[in-house]
């Protein structure tokens, strides 16, 4: 044994390194809020905008009840249909990108396209498959799909890879195939946290789909764009007010799913 | 002693070795030769390599060097869809039993018999007649015939670890390893345990190889026992002629022996 007694006893070793990034980060959050004017006397001037555009919501307008039926049954579409394409395209992506299971020169390709999905905002996407399958509510459902993808490829991944591995070596060792391992298992350890994360998916690819037609991709969104051009601002009101009523709904569905698998 | 007479039914280890860092192997040449019946108990202290040389055999840890000799073929060289095959002959039982915590009593049961189906059978849970009678007759030996469709974590440890056993057996193994099943169990439970063991094993025909940290228990259901320290084999024989000194050979110290 080497002398103890020389070694200088300390119950916690200061890390200087994360005292530092700490000291940075705080330096850098002055900085941003001086930088961009962040200030009291800033707001109230936007606030004195506000109360105008508000007072023009109201009341809302009920003329053009086809359009708006039309434009958000298309964002529905869009959304259900991303969702659908999404979690399929990532169950098998995920179990590639779970480093307990998976060898490195499996996971890292996997994870890349989970990193490349997740680069870019949707809006983002939606931009670029605009211009590269036209105008409409396919561009719509092929973004919001990347965006499914690139989010619920972290969260499976991360969800596969807390799983006890202990379940599965006894699975393993009755001589199963890799995929019977992987539906006996994985599979019931992942699911009701799975069942989870779609339905937050599909909630985010619901408000996604209702923004996507902003840029030409389909859905309640090119509608809402245009009436806000044209300072319709009733006709905004009543989009609005239908768009936070439909992500209601889906908040109850996917709540009640979400009872139905966690039993 | 046994020795290796009845060689083809049992096992045969011949210089295993296991490194999980290079040059600090755990397991230092194991050459060990167990009968195609009876029990086997290996004992010795933590940390000897006991749970590594029994996860050698079926591969779940794969070792440095050495032979591992099961009917006729190396255990050691086997690779893909050759080792599933000889695993799903190798029932194996843990010490936290590792039951799928969210499947069914039944549905762990019968993951037995997963290395004899396709995945896409496994998925439909399409298991066959006899494999499902099978079971249900395993569980009412394990005494646990009305907790079928039960799922796995409200059970008892010693539930739990009896549905490991079965699970083993379900395998129809002609081998069965166990890594310290009772460590995690009561005294009594810890006997019903070892019994289930011996009776299935007696019942089948398939040996046992048990790692135990309870010499008495080793004592008294164990055939032959094998005592490790340090990565080597220091005593192997009869029950009998485990003595104080052999223990304090094992185990270091004598201030434990009661």
């Amino acid at each position: 044994m080497t002398s103890a007694a020389a070694i200088p006893r300390v119950a916690f070793i200061p890390n200087w390194w994360a005292r530092a990034a700490w000291l940075v980060f705080v330096v850098y959050l002055v900085f941003a809020a001086a930088r961009l004017e962040f200030t009291f006397a800033r707001f109230l001037v936007g606030m004195d905008h506000g109360a105008k555009f508000v007072s023009r919501l109201f009341p809302p307008d009920l003329t053009k009840l086809d359009l708006l039926a039309r434009g958000m049954g298309e964002s529905l579409q869009i959304a259900v249909l991303a969702s659908v394409l999404g979690v399929l395209i990532t169950l098998p992506l995920s179990l590639a990108g779970a480093r307990n299971l998976m060898p490195a020169w499996v996971t890292w390709p996997s994870r890349a396209i989970m990193v490349l999905c997740r680069s870019f905002h949707p809006m983002i996407v939606a931009i670029l498959f605009v211009k590269a399958v036209g105008f409409g509510a396919l561009a719509g459902i092929l973004a919001l799909t990347v965006a499914s993808i690139g989010f619920l490829g972290k969260l499976f991944t991360e969800a596969i890879e807390e799983i006890s591995l202990k379940q599965v070596e006894a699975v393993r060792a009755t001589g199963a195939s890799f995929l019977s391992v992987v539906i006996f298992a994985v599979v019931p350890q992942v699911m009701s946290r799975f069942v989870g994360f779609i339905a937050y998916e599909t909630d985010a690819n619901l408000r996604n789909s209702t923004m996507v037609g902003i840029v030409g991709a389909g859905g309640i969104g090119g509608t809402l764009f245009a009436a806000f051009q044209r300072f319709d601002y009733d006709f905004v009101c009543t989009i609005v007010l239908t768009i936070i009523v439909l992500i209601m709904i889906g908040e109850v569905l996917t709540m009640r799913i979400k009872r139905i698998f966690n039993a | 002693m046994p020795t290796s007479e009845e060689a083809g039914a049992g096992i045969t280890l011949r210089r295993l070795v296991k490194e999980y860092v290079p040059g600090k192997p755990v397991l230092r040449g194991i050459d060990l030769a167990i009968a195609g019946r009876g029990i086997t108990a290996i004992i010795g202290p933590s940390g000897t390599g006991k749970s590594t040389l029994i996860r050698c055999i079926n591969r779940l840890v794969p070792p440095t060097s050495g032979e591992i000799l099961f009917e006729g073929r190396d255990l050691a060289q086997l690779q893909g869809s050759a080792l599933r095959e000889a695993r799903r002959t190798i029932g194996m039982v843990f010490q936290e039993y590792n039951l799928v915590e969210r499947l069914t009593v039944m549905e762990n049961v019968l993951s037995g018999r997963l290395g004899y189906m396709s995945p896409f059978a496994a998925w439909l849970r399409r298991f066959e007649r006899a494999d499902v009678d099978r079971a249900f007759e395993l569980l009412d030996i394990i005494g646990l015939g009305s907790f079928a469709h039960v799922r796995a974590d409200s059970l008892s440890g010693g539930q739990r670890q009896r549905v490991g056993i079965a699970r083993a057996v379900m395998q129809r193994p002609r081998l069965l390893l166990a890594d310290e099943p009772t460590s995690s169990l009561d005294p009594k439970t810890s006997v019903e345990i070892m019994t289930l063991m011996r009776d299935l094993s007696g019942a089948s025909g398939f040996p046992v190889i048990v790692n135990i940290h309870n010499v008495d228990l080793a004592r008294r259901f164990a055939d032959r026992i094998v005592g490790m320290t340090g990565g080597k084999v220091v005593f192997d024989g009869p029950p009998a002629d485990l003595r104080d000194d052999m223990l304090k050979t094992i185990y270091g110290g004598e201030d434990w022996i009661g």
